[in-house]
């Protein structure tokens, strides 16, 4: 048996089922690991307590034959879902030590299958970023790092701590939230899985508001398999949540190996980028070929709008932000600034002192584009944008079953590398922001390793509530770039 | 002149009429709010109705309540209006510590409610059209308390949320008089619908009055073109909370832009607050202050999507509304005057119709209320819902009256006796021996013991058969009132030998 923290989350809950491990055991094996990596603050609060308790309960139920779906598995929660008693900050210094009394859907979803709660890791703030370096509490380390190099590397955003937690093999899976590619990103460069659902397929009740519109949890695993498992626990329609669709959710781990024989896979023409690193595309031929290998068209495909996707959503995603955060006013709850003489000022300081820069950019761009006189030039043609993208996926699924792009336009870049340049910072969701404005399921997939020893994803997209297809898409990807490399673990020595 | 119904203002360089249009908050009635399932009970503790969505708590997300939409589609019916099957909840931004999430949740472009109409009655018994332009859905917001401490201000956030419907008139009101008898009608219908309980007090009902003037002319231009140019600019008056404001508010207003335009000014576009204390209109902030609200679509909010079934369902439960009600009373013999009177207030058009109920016919109970009941009412400072009498007492005097039991006369004694002391007023009737004398051989002899004494009086009466009066005056006395008046004219008329009717 390996190490108990190298488990995927299937083997995990195969050996906690089959009583070889308790899973106070493995949970504390992951808290251990927790621990003597703090180096990579993937966390920014650790429940050791509350995790200990889970898995007690959980042992107990395994002791009665009462085990449910995800029994005893510990997992790390992005700290943008609300979790009730456990401080929850976004990643910013606004909410100050809010402690949400409630819990958020997909969170209690998983309690309710039985999952252990490691803690809450660390984020951009507000889910703005693509590199972690915007959060409150410093920025996440990407375990991996080139090889021969001792620099660090971000592991990309906003769901940086997940995904580092998960490479790192600090939990067996962590849950994430996309709005532009920000689960798929940082899957992508720490050498993981992650997948953004359909719109609509898990509840945005209890998680943060970033752009309602695009918002969408999702699960980070080691394999396509713990994908599909952590998938169908975090999914379900909410009459909390208006925007959440009321369809059954599949078993999508039983239909995983069905293989691509006789599927349709999309190129679309238009994600071949000038200045990609070669890598990018080589790797995306590969997968091509690995699909094609397996049983599949390859079919060329054409997404005309895909170079208006960034603009618009750089329009759209801060329009709906400007809004969401206007409740940080510190006034109720989180920060409020002190001496302040009236409420003008109050709201000035409080939000000046509370949001990082990059909040603050995001604000004004939502402000502005709102604005009485440039809601049209802006807001609405990004709006019309999106429906044509919309219209332009619509049309390609008519001719094929998925489409298969690379993840990133490249892999894990270092700490201050890009966050003096935001326009470059914002490239890195050339390839994802796509599918969240026309609120598609996506999933990045490790397939291979640049020349330095880094990893790179590519991306597969399927047609919304299909992402059982795009899972085992993913998955013959998965097997066909047989991806085993791991991150040394230069942060416990 | 034209303009029948306008109300004028002579300047120094002539006439001027006036024009009014109003934005109406009303208080839906719903248990719930309208994104939230907290309460909304008037004058419950502070911050004891507030779930984590009215506090704006991060992570929280709205749910539309069916009640409201119901409500606001039976309002619209109700102003036969346009029901739209699509509508969009958008977000209106703007900073204060009420307003939690930073953002009212409204309809901007695409309200629920499209146009409709209200008819108006006027004190001339006239009636007038008001075209309604729209009514949408809306959240309230809280309540900030600034007179709490010395150093601090507190909020209160039990009305954060609750659903509001703005029903926004077309500029078709003419005058103070016109804008109060909208008002009233319009509550009338609201509060016979059931979807608010239109209580100005409370501030279930809240009304924003737009205020021009034009020169004689300019209002039938712009009803021939429905071009606005031909208006002259309006100023916005808040915070006109009742029916006697509304008329001082107004007058103000169109005074005071009279003698502007009279002295070579010109009308600033503004928002005005009204001063109850003072009775005059005060800047409160003009166009170029005017907020930016930055409204776009709500991305929490699916638009909402009705079906005709439903809207058809809503139309077949609408109650019987004040012009319908009226024109059945009139239909039924009653004045328009009458009618109106009842219909106003749904509580005198329920207690009228109780009464109808209990057996009374439609156009006696409408003079017995009219003469006899709310008058007393009036005079003691209290309503039918207040007042001491039941439509069951009320009907059960006038059947003693119909069937011959008592007199119209002492009809109203018992009436007296039922406000004092309560009970059954045939009780009362036949403990203090009031039944009327219908035995023809009793009035008979009082007949003719009052011809025997006035024989004098019976030759005059002969050559006047109008004197016949004074017999039948002399005998009620006699009898106290108990003797039934047409048996004693009947009788008198023959012993004096006079033909009926004389």
């Amino acid at each position: 048996m390996s190490e108990p923290t190298e488990f995927t989350l299937a083997e995990a809950r195969d050996a906690v089922r089959a009583k070889k491990i308790s899973s106070a055991d493995l949970t504390k094996a992951f808290l251990s690991a927790v621990e003597s990596a703090r180096a990579l603050n993937a966390f920014v609060t650790e429940t050791p307590e509350r995790a200990l308790d889970m898995a007690k309960e959980s042992d107990a139920r395994i002791a009665r034959d009462e085990a449910r779906p995800l029994e005893g598995l510990p997992l790390a929660i992005k700290d943008l879902f609300c979790t009730k008693g456990v401080r929850t900050t976004a990643g910013s210094h606004i909410l100050g030590n809010f402690v949400p009394p409630y819990e958020s859907t997909v969170t209690q979803n998983l309690w309710d299958a039985g999952a252990v709660m490691l803690g809450k890791t660390n984020m951009d703030e507000f889910a703005m970023g693509s590199s972690n370096e915007t959060s409150h509490f410093k920025p996440v380390i990407n375990p991996w790092r080139a090889r021969n190099s001792n620099q660090n590397l971000v592991p990309g955003g906003s769901s940086g701590g997940s995904a580092a937690a998960v490479s790192g093999s600090l939990c067996l899976a962590a849950t994430g939230t996309d709005t532009g590619g920000s689960i798929r990103q940082p899957a992508a460069v720490a050498g993981i899985v992650g997948m953004k659902p359909t719109y609509g397929r898990c509840s945005r009740w209890g998680i943060v508001a970033f752009a309602s519109s695009l918002d969408q949890a999702g699960p980070m695993t080691r394999t396509v398999r713990d994908a599909a498992i952590l998938l169908r626990h975090m999914a379900s329609v909410d009459e909390k949540d208006s925007t959440s669709v009321d369809l059954p959710v599949p078993d999508y781990e039983a239909t995983l190996g069905s293989g691509v024989k006789g599927l349709r896979i999309g190129i679309p023409t238009e994600y071949r980028i000038d200045g990609a690193p070669p890598e990018i595309d080589a790797l995306w031929a590969k997968g091509a070929e690995w699909l094609k290998a397996q049983g599949a068209e390859i079919i060329e495909v054409s997404l005309p709008h895909t170079k208006y996707a960034l603009p618009a959503y750089y329009i759209v995603a801060p329009a709906e932000a400007s809004s969401n955060l206007a409740r940080y006013d510190g006034v109720r709850y989180g920060h409020r600034a002190a001496g302040t003489q009236d409420l003008t000022e109050l709201y000035e300081k409080s939000r000046a002192e509370g949001f990082g820069p990059e909040v603050r950019r995001r604000i004004l761009i939502g402000t502005y584009v709102l604005s009485a006189g440039y809601y049209d030039a802006y807001y609405l043609r990004a709006q019309k944008i999106r429906t044509l993208i919309k219209r332009d996926f619509e049309q390609a699924f008519e001719a094929c079953d998925v489409l298969l792009t690379p993840a990133t336009p490249g892999p894990a870049f270092a700490l201050g590398e890009k966050s003096n340049n935001p326009i470059s910072m914002y490239l890195n969701d050339v390839f994802t922001v796509t599918v969240n404005l026309a609120g598609l399921p996506a999933i990045s997939v490790p397939a291979g390793l640049t020349a330095n020893g880094l990893p790179l994803g590519l991306q597969i997209i399927g047609k919304a509530f299909d992402e059982a297809t795009v899972l085992r898409a993913g998955r013959s990807i998965e097997v066909a770039a047989n991806f085993s490399a791991k991150p040394q673990k230069w942060w416990t020595a | 002149m034209s303009e029948r119904g306008a109300r004028l203002i002579k300047g120094a360089t002539g006439e001027w009429e006036i024009v009014i249009g109003m934005e109406v908050h009303a208080q839906v009635l719903s248990n719930a709010k309208l994104f939230s399932g907290a309460a909304t009970t008037f004058g419950a503790e502070p911050n004891s109705q507030v779930s984590f969505v009215d506090a704006a708590m991060p992570g929280m997300l709205p749910v539309i309540n069916r009640k409201c939409v119901e409500q606001a589609i039976r309002t619209g019916l109700g102003l036969k209006a346009t029901i739209n099957h699509r509508s969009v909840f958008d977000r209106k931004n703007y900073f204060y510590p009420d307003l939690p999430a930073g953002y009212q949740i409204s309809q901007y472009k695409q309200p629920i409610v499209g146009a409709g109409e209200v008819t108006i009655d006027l004190p001339n018994g006239e009636s007038r059209r008001v075209g309604i332009e729209r009514l949408h859905l809306e959240q309230d917001a809280g309540k900030s308390l600034h007179d709490q401490h010395p150093d601090y201000s507190y909020v209160d956030l039990n009305r954060a949320g609750v659903a509001l419907m703005e029903i926004v008139t077309k500029p078709h009101m003419r005058g103070s008089e016109e804008a109060a008898a909208f008002l009233r009608k319009l509550r009338a219908i609201v509060r016979y619908l059931g979807t608010c309980d239109g209580n100005m007090d409370e501030g279930s009902m809240r009304a924003d009055v737009n205020v021009s003037v034009c020169r004689i002319g300019g209002y039938d231009k712009f009803r021939e073109t429905g071009e606005l140019k031909h208006l002259g600019i309006r100023c916005e008056i808040k915070n006109v909370n009742s029916m006697r404001f509304i008329a001082q508010a107004v007058e103000y207003e169109a005074r005071r832009q009279v003698d502007i335009l009279e002295s070579g000014g010109t009308i600033a576009q503004e928002t005005r607050l009204f001063d109850a204390r003072a009775g005059e209109t005060r800047s409160m902030r003009s166009k170029e202050e005017a907020h930016d609200y930055r409204y776009f679509p709500d991305p929490d909010l699916l638009p909402l999507e009705i079906d005709q079934a439903w809207i058809d369902e809503i139309a077949r439960s609408l109650p019987e509304l004040p012009d319908e009600k009226k024109a059945r009373l009139m239909a039924a013999g009653l004045s328009a005057y009458d009618a109106a009177v009842l219909v106003a207030e749904k509580e005198t058009a329920d207690y009228f119709e109780a009464m109808v109920a209990e057996g009374v016919e439609a156009k006696a109970a409408a003079n017995w209320l009219n003469n006899e009941y709310f008058g007393r009412l009036n005079k003691a400072g209290l309503t039918v819902t207040t007042g001491p009498v039941t439509p069951a007492q009320h009907a059960a005097i006038l059947e003693m009256v119909a069937s011959n039991i008592i007199s119209g006369k002492i009809a109203k004694d018992v009436l007296d006796i039922v406000w004092q002391e309560g009970g059954d007023p045939r009780a009362h009737v036949e403990a203090r021996g009031l039944r009327q004398v219908t035995d023809t051989s009793a009035i008979e002899a009082a007949v003719d013991a009052v011809i025997a004494a006035n024989p004098d009086k019976v030759e005059e009466a002969k050559k006047k058969p109008k004197l016949a009066a004074w017999f039948v005056g002399q005998v009620m006395k006699e009898t106290r009132g108990k003797a039934n008046p047409q048996a004693v004219n009947a009788i008198v008329n023959d012993r004096l030998g006079i033909a009926d009717g004389g």
